[in-house]
């Protein structure tokens, strides 16, 4: 089954009955917090304001209407039942700086030590209020909130435990390396990073590990003219997780940000997206690889993206490809918003699936709203199986029947993968794609 | 080494008979040519005997060295020592061709029992074949094919061949498409695998193939059947005279 909506608008469901239980499940929500939380008071208060204003998303929320908001809803996550897997560490073989979050929390004992020449690092438990990051620490989520609410951003900047400030001022010799790991087995992990790279600067963020029962993470991140981030995050979880992140991200003048995701089963998973084009020829490439097997545990797996250009000559790329199985379902919701003005903007939004059998399904919303007369903007999404005629053409050479779904499979993702520009990476995730995929369980 | 006894063959979908009662014998050693108007179900022929799907036989049989093709999976039948050189070979962006050559190569040693090749040995192996066949370095780390030109294709074709080594190899229509030079590279690329205990099943439009690859026999095709076999005067035949005569001979 497919439903793909050109052009449409999001409509807001008034929410007319109902409105005091949803109150009461946002307080349960709250309650189970223990609020207020570290440093930055007065931004995670008027996150607390906002969030109270907006409530917490129904089941009939436009915004929501693909996945189901309730397991992000409930006071406390459905604890664990499966051991952390062991899993041998990615990025390995190339110097890093590695900063260990056990359960969305700060581990310095695991941790490399926080100085690399060209960044400064602090985390937001330990920072104090003349901090750097306080006047910006909310403020790019805040400004996602409009055209459309993202309540559990808000949920975040009041309530995170943890997260990093990161201010990059010039070209570190080497990447910063967020290793996930995940300890108690009902964890309900909340982290904020704000990363600021200032005119000229770069930095890489690399993501990798595993999270608990249920996360909720959000990146900030402020690209001064002439920045650069390249992001490249990959989760893998063997259990039935549930978890949500957002990237907000301000993208100014001649700025680029390049975000590539990869993210192999899970449960219940939605990454939102929100960047922000603010200056002339700014740059941002979001793009992400997905596995869902179904046999696992149920699958459900979100991508939210929301691009706005509103400067000159900006370019944008959205590159989003899910294998699914076993009853997977994938959800594609994608926007280019061109305001007036933005002339010579290119946008480019591609959205696929590739189901290896008939229970799966993925549900797309591409969606175009432009308000300047003169830009390039397309966007395609579609859903197919598995080339036949290239399963044969294999098989006739003696590849085995499995082996080359494994080579279809990765053939189907190559244009995400594309999107990590360094090529060492972009081979190392290629041969883990291909190990995890030869090896299964976990599809 | 390959049998084909009165094999009939329908599309799976419709109700449409292809191969009506196809009989053909290549032994060991020999090279045999398949000529015939468009739409006889030559290339029909090659697809059931290298087993893809969407065709049914209904009736009669195909072996290889006395085993019966028409049970095994495509991959099965690959390492028994089958090798189709596809009409229209397959674009797959993203997957390097050595990565494919080399999973391909040891994947059929694994399935025979013998050793695979260490990526060293393997390497060494294919930069040689692919010189011969002027394949450069850069074309063997590209996707299997693609942005590839269609003579480049046919080459790629015969290097897998020659990497794979089977022992019977069907060729569907290699011919088409290449320039003179390319055809000169094809053919002694086939040539330099002829032996003994090789054969090749050369399907092809027109005697000009025939000059390079030289056939010990010529089989007519119509209409899903064989219609006539000959010597390499055959082809020669049809080259003048076209298949009007032919065919109205076989009525
Ligand atoms: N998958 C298919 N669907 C419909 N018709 C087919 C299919 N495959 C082959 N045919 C038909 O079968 C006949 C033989 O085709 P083919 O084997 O390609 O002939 P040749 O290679 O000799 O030109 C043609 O009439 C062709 O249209
Ligand atoms: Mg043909």
């Amino acid at each position: 089954m497919s439903d793909t909506a050109v052009k449409t608008k999001v409509q807001q469901t008034p929410q007319v009955s109902g409105a005091p239980k949803a109150a009461d499940a946002l307080e349960a929500r709250l309650a189970a917090l223990d609020l207020p939380r570290g440093a930055f008071a007065s931004a995670r208060g008027a996150a607390l304001t906002r969030l109270r204003d907006m409530g917490l998303p129904g089941p009939r929320d436009e915004y929501w209407r693909y996945t189901d908001p309730r397991p992000f809803n409930t006071p406390e996550p459905k604890p664990l039942t499966v051991e952390a897997a062991l899993e041998s560490p990615l990025f390995t073989g190339r110097d890093k700086l590695t900063l260990v979050f056990v359960d969305g929390v700060f581990d310095a004992e695991a941790s490399d030590d926080l100085s690399l020449e060209g960044v400064e690092i602090a985390t937001l438990a330990g920072a104090g209020a003349g901090h750097w990051a306080a006047d910006l620490f909310g403020t790019l989520e805040t400004a996602g909130q409009s055209p459309v609410k993202r309540p559990f951003a808000a949920l975040n900047t009041a309530a995170a435990q943890d997260g990093l400030l990161i201010r990059v001022t010039g070209k570190p010799s080497k990447p910063v390396h967020v290793l996930h790991r995940r300890r108690a087995a009902d964890a309900d992990a909340m982290w904020h990073h704000v990363i600021r790279v200032e005119t000229g600067a770069e930095l890489t963020l690399l993501e990798s590990g595993m999270v608990g029962a249920r996360s909720n993470g959000v990146i900030e991140v402020d690209l001064a003219p002439g920045a650069k981030l390249h992001h490249v995050a990959a989760k893998r979880a063997v259990d039935p997780r549930v978890g949500l992140s957002h990237v907000f991200a301000r993208v100014a003048e001649g700025a680029t940000l390049k975000s590539f995701t990869l993210s192999v089963n899970g449960h219940h998973m939605r990454n939102e997206a929100v960047i922000d084009m603010d200056g002339d020829d700014a740059v941002a490439h979001v793009a992400a690889a997905v596995l869902g097997d179904g046999d696992v545990g149920p699958f459900h797996h979100d991508d939210t993206v929301f691009i706005t250009h509103g400067a000159e000559r900006g370019e944008s790329r959205q590159v989003f490809k899910k294998v699914l199985k076993n009853g997977a379902t994938g959800v594609f919701q994608g926007k280019i918003l061109v305001k007036p003005g933005a002339q010579k903007t290119d946008g480019y939004q591609i959205s696929q699936a590739l189901l290896l059998d008939e229970a799966s399904q993925f549900l797309a919303k591409p969606e175009l709203e432009i308000y300047a007369d003169d830009v390039k903007c397309s966007h395609g999404s579609t859903t197919g199986a598995i080339d036949e005629d290239a399963l044969f053409y294999l098989r006739s050479r003696g590849v085995p029947r499995e082996r080359a779904i494994v080579f279809l499979v990765l053939s189907f993702l190559a244009d995400a993968l594309e999107e990590v520009e360094d090529e060492s990476l972009r081979d190392e995730i290629n041969e883990r794609l291909d190990a995890w995929l030869t090896t299964r369980p976990q599809i | 080494m390959l049998k084909i006894n009165n094999l009939h063959v329908k599309l799976e979908e419709e109700d449409k008979q292809i191969l009506k009662g196809l009989s053909l014998e290549v032994p060991a050693g020999e090279v045999h040519a398949i000529m015939g108007p468009n739409g006889s179900g030559k290339s029909t022929l090659s697809y059931v005997l290298s087993g893809r799907d969407g065709y049914e036989v209904t009736d009669g049989e195909a072996t290889l060295d006395g085993e019966s093709l028409l049970d095994m999976e495509p991959e099965e039948r690959a390492a028994a020592g089958l090798f189709l050189a596809f009409q229209y070979p397959v674009e797959i962006p993203g997957v390097g061709n050595m990565t494919f050559l080399r999973t391909a190569v040891n994947a059929q040693r694994k399935a025979r029992g013998e050793e695979e090749l260490s990526s060293g040995e393997f390497l060494k192996v294919v930069r040689a074949k692919a010189a011969e066949l002027q394949i450069s370095p850069e074309m063997l780390k590209r996707p299997v094919n693609v942005g590839f030109s269609g003579g480049e294709k046919k080459r790629n074709e015969i290097l897998q061949m020659a990497m794979l080594e089977p022992r019977m190899c069907i060729m569907d229509e290699t011919d088409s498409g290449l320039d003179v030079d390319a055809m000169r590279l094809v053919s002694e690329g086939v040539n330099a695998l002829r032996s003994p205990d090789r054969s090749f099943l050369v399907i092809t439009h027109y005697q000009r193939l025939l000059n390079h690859i030289q056939p010990d026999v010529v089989h007519i095709m119509s209409n899903g059947r064989i219609i006539k076999s000959g010597g390499p005067d055959l082809a020669l035949e049809v080259e003048e005279n076209g298949y009007g005569d032919l065919l109205a001979e076989a009525g």
